[in-house]
């Protein structure tokens, strides 16, 4: 018998959200809405909603498709077109959708973009991506210049060559599209309750430091980021999101329950993880049980950080709208540089007591997976936590060896009690 | 005398061969078992078992040898003998119970009487032949072709079977066929329950020897105390890609790559870095002090270049794997060859051989690549480190081993090289120390 998912109010609330946007997408021509498509990291959502244009992120588009098993299909399609096996699989997959007939995820049309806004160019790949989108939709594209956080640190002057380019090259390209002046009110109130429910996400990650902790921060943790990296940053239906979100944490934390996994709750947790790279996803509950039935839990990650850094302090500031986008743009975690991502994860480990970390290395991004390695050496000499390291991809079925996975998986686990043992041996012993 | 001896048992469920290790108390190793895995681990698991406490037996026989005043300056010569021949008797059982399948298999035809009378004198003739050559294969002091029965067999019987067909005129492929399904079902047999009447005929055949027929007294009864010992197995540890489907209990299931850095550890204490290739994955482990493994990597999706692709190859080249590493040392200047990937490789050594290259030469090639894939591993995980231990079936390759330790010197510069005549087992090895290690 099929195991019935156990469903929160926080996830129902999500599943509507997400369905009414696909729907109000489905419906945006006859309604007269001009539709932007844009990627997560570094979206600049709020400008587009001040504008009363529609959000449409193709990676995530993907990565629903792929979690409906849909991705295989349109991956094989964009090969048939002339993609190679080792172009990004998210752009396959989109690419493959679009040509399909550009049924999403949920089954209903979406709308061909009014404009390409791409504002954030750390991620190569994404730069094409909107090149090929543009030679088939044939719509304006506006291609910011984000610089490069090659010192580790953004300085007034990346700041404000970013904000240069929103005011004069995004924001006059919108108001054109749309047919509507800037309203600046609007857009601040958008960016006040982004803050707000930055707040309570920040909140939600942070008690992952309880033990047991109440969330996953990755296989959960994909879920918790779904409204703010998606459509709805800015928005009171997130708001609301995160307000439940986080009551559903206090509720756990006060009851001492572990997070949802795929076989129920998470109560008695063995190992401590910090995870760092994107999760597969054609496969993901495999993937998600073969953690949880180890009793390992996620307590932080980076690629739900992909959408924001939020806990190092980052909030949407309404007193200086553009140069919060801007901030926003530049500090995409994949925008930094080497030394500062091992600072991220080096802090998550040490902060959230973690076991030991593990890198999911995904073949077709080389925006995550290049340093990987070097990554993995430094933390295990920084920390003296055991790192693991496999590999999958993120949409395309035909890269997910489970029996692979699995058997490194384990081992990885029984590293980490190996050396439990031995330091519990060398504590005795003193 | 019927005691009883405390052992600790770990089994290696590879893709290829499964081991088994017994351990005795104060971490002594006292026996070990390999077989084919086959498709059937239970069978497989149940066989090794029962091999490495024959071999356990053995070495208790060993011990109480040369315990005895009368025997002991001549024990291991005395124990040269016996195993020797113990291995005829186990093998003369099996060659018989072939037979009888073969015979079962012509029955099963569906073809006409006559003919399959006719197949079924012509079995009976080549195991004739292969009972009398089968004593030349085991001599005391001569080093066996292969591990696994279906190895020897199959090779004396391709041998005979060519010769008689052609004979009587009758399909050689028709005779192989009926081999192919019997062998199977041979494999699938435990032949454990006939220890004492193989040790009963080694001994008898021993006794024959003039230098040792005085010892009678002393070796009837040292024998009948080691067929009367029971083992209390403590506790079993299972590993290797099969180890799932052993009934045990999770805690009782470990990684081969822990079981691997411990086991190398075991074998040579002051082992960093251990690189093991197996049938089908290659892992590159680094160990601390203690054995505990603090990193590896090993082949991701892909299984290229790992032992499997050496099979292949030598059926290819119509070879025993085992005769690969002989043919590549006599090459004076080895191919260069990059692809490891299995499905292209019959390819590659088809064209190489048309264009005139050497076999030789190619062969080396092949080990060279299989090897310069695991030397991206080690960097991988971390690098090789002093002292490096290889392990797994590919390490009783001699041309893998050439290859590794070039390669190790031209990249991290000298180091000392380990590589154990039982390397194969050193994932069961691992196993039995959790074992014992958990009780």
């Amino acid at each position: 018998m099929k195991q019935e998912v156990q469903k929160e109010n926080s996830m129902l609330l999500q599943k509507q959200m997400l369905s009414d946007h696909y729907r109000r997408l489905a419906r945006a021509k006859e309604d007269g809405k001009k539709v932007v498509y844009t990627f997560v990291p570094g979206n600049l959502n709020e400008l587009i909603w001040a504008f009363d244009m529609l959000p449409v992120h193709p990676e995530i588009n993907a990565l629903q498709s792929s979690m409906r098993k849909l991705s295989g299909n349109y991956i094989l399609e964009a090969e048939k077109f002339g993609h190679s096996e080792d172009v990004c699989t998210y752009v396959k997959c989109d690419i493959g959708m679009l040509r399909k007939g550009n049924i999403g995820p949920t089954g209903e049309k979406l709308p061909p973009p009014d404009l390409l806004l791409l504002s954030y160019t750390g991620c190569f790949t994404f730069m094409k991506w909107f090149e090929l989108l543009e030679k088939e939709y044939k719509c304006p594209v506006v291609m910011l210049q984000i610089p490069y956080q090659g010192d580790g640190e953004v300085t007034d002057s990346m700041r404000q060559y970013v904000v240069r380019q929103l005011r004069e090259t995004a924001v006059p390209m919108m108001e054109k599209i749309s047919g509507k002046k800037l309203n600046e009110e609007k857009l601040k109130s958008l960016l006040e309750s982004a803050a707000r429910a930055e707040d309570d996400l920040v909140w939600v990650w942070d008690s992952a430091k309880h033990k047991p902790s109440p969330i996953d921060a990755y296989f959960g943790g994909v879920y918790y980021v779904g409204p703010i990296f998606s459509a709805f940053r800015g928005l009171p239906e997130c708001e609301q999101y995160y307000r439940e979100l986080r009551s559903e944490v206090e509720f756990r934390i006060k009851h001492k329950m572990g997070p949802t996994v795929p076989d129920g709750e998470l109560k008695e947790q063995k190992f401590r993880l910090v995870v760092e790279g994107p999760p597969n996803w054609t496969s993901f509950r495999e993937f998600w049980k073969m953690f949880s039935d180890e009793k390992a839990v996620v307590v932080s990650s980076t690629y739900t950080k992909v959408g924001g850094l939020y806990e190092r302090g980052f909030r949407h500031d309404p007193s200086r709208p553009f140069e919060t986008m801007a901030d926003y743009c530049l500090g995409c975690y994949t925008n930094r540089n080497l030394p500062s991502r091992i600072e991220i994860i080096e802090k998550y480990i040490k902060d959230f007591d973690a076991d030991g970390f593990l890198i999911n290395s995904i073949k077709s991004c080389n925006s995550f997976s290049v340093g990987q390695l070097l990554i993995l050496r430094e933390l295990e000499q920084r920390t003296g936590k055991a790192g693991g390291f496999i590999e999958s991809d993120l949409v395309d079925p035909r890269y997910f060896s489970a029996a692979n996975i699995k058997n490194r998986l384990e081992s990885y686990f029984q590293m980490i009690e190996a050396k439990r043992s031995v330091s519990a041996q060398k504590e005795m012993a003193k | 005398m019927n005691c009883q001896t405390d052992c600790f048992i770990g089994i290696d469920l590879g893709s290829t061969t499964t081991k088994a290790v017994v351990m005795g108390r104060g971490e002594r190793v006292l026996g070990r078992g390999i077989t084919n895995s086959r498709s059937n681990y239970e069978v497989a698991c149940q066989v090794a078992r029962e091999e490495a406490e024959t071999s356990t037996r053995f070495l208790l026989l060993d011990d109480r040898l040369k315990k005895d005043a009368k025997i002991s300056r001549s024990a291991g010569k005395l124990l040269s003998y016996i195993s020797c021949k113990y291995a005829l008797g186990e093998h003369l059982k099996q060659l018989s119970a072939l037979k009888d399948e073969c015979a079962k298999v012509i029955v099963e035809w569906n073809r006409g009487e006559e003919e399959k009378a006719l197949y079924k004198g012509l079995m009976s003739l080549i195991f004739e032949r292969l009972a009398s050559v089968s004593e030349m294969s085991f001599q005391p002091g001569g080093k066996a072709q292969s591990d696994f029965f279906r190895d020897i067999a199959t090779s004396l019987f391709l041998k005979e079977a060519e010769a008689v067909t052609k004979e009587r005129r009758l399909s050689f492929d028709r005779a192989v066929g009926v081999f192919d399904k019997a062998i199977l079902r041979v494999e699938s047999r435990s032949f454990a329950a006939y220890f004492a009447d193989y040790l009963g005929f080694a001994c008898e055949e021993t006794l024959k020897v003039p230098e040792f027929s005085g010892m009678r007294g002393g070796i009837a009864s040292a024998v009948k105390d080691i067929s009367g010992i029971r083992f209390n197995v403590v506790s079993m540890v299972g590993t290797g890609y099969g180890r799932l489907t052993l009934p045990f209990p999770k805690e009782q299931i470990r990684s081969e790559i822990l079981c691997h850095g411990l086991g190398a550890h075991y074998m040579f204490p002051l082992t960093r870095t251990v690189l093991d290739i197996g049938g089908q994955d290659t892992k590159a482990i680094q160990v601390d002090a203690n054995g505990i493994v603090t990193g590896f990597q090993m082949n991701d999706r892909c299984a290229a270049g790992c032992g499997r692709y050496l099979g292949y190859i030598a059926d290819e080249m119509n070879m025993g794997v085992h005769q690969l590493g002989p043919l590549a040392m006599q090459s004076k200047k080895p191919a260069r060859i990059n692809s490891t990937c299995t499905v292209f490789a019959g390819a590659e050594l088809r064209e190489r051989l048309s264009l005139g290259e050497k076999r030789e030469d190619i062969i080396a090639g092949l080990h060279r690549a299989i090897i310069l894939r695991a030397m991206s591993l080690i960097a991988r995980s971390g690098g090789a480190f002093s002292e490096f231990t290889f392990t797994g079936g590919v390490a009783r390759n001699q041309a893998a081993t050439a290859a590794l330790k070039e390669l190790l010197v031209e990249n991290y510069g000298e180091m000392k090289m380990n590589i154990s005549s039982d390397s194969i087992y050193t994932g069961a090895l691992g196993a039995s120390l959790f074992a014992m290690r958990a009780s």
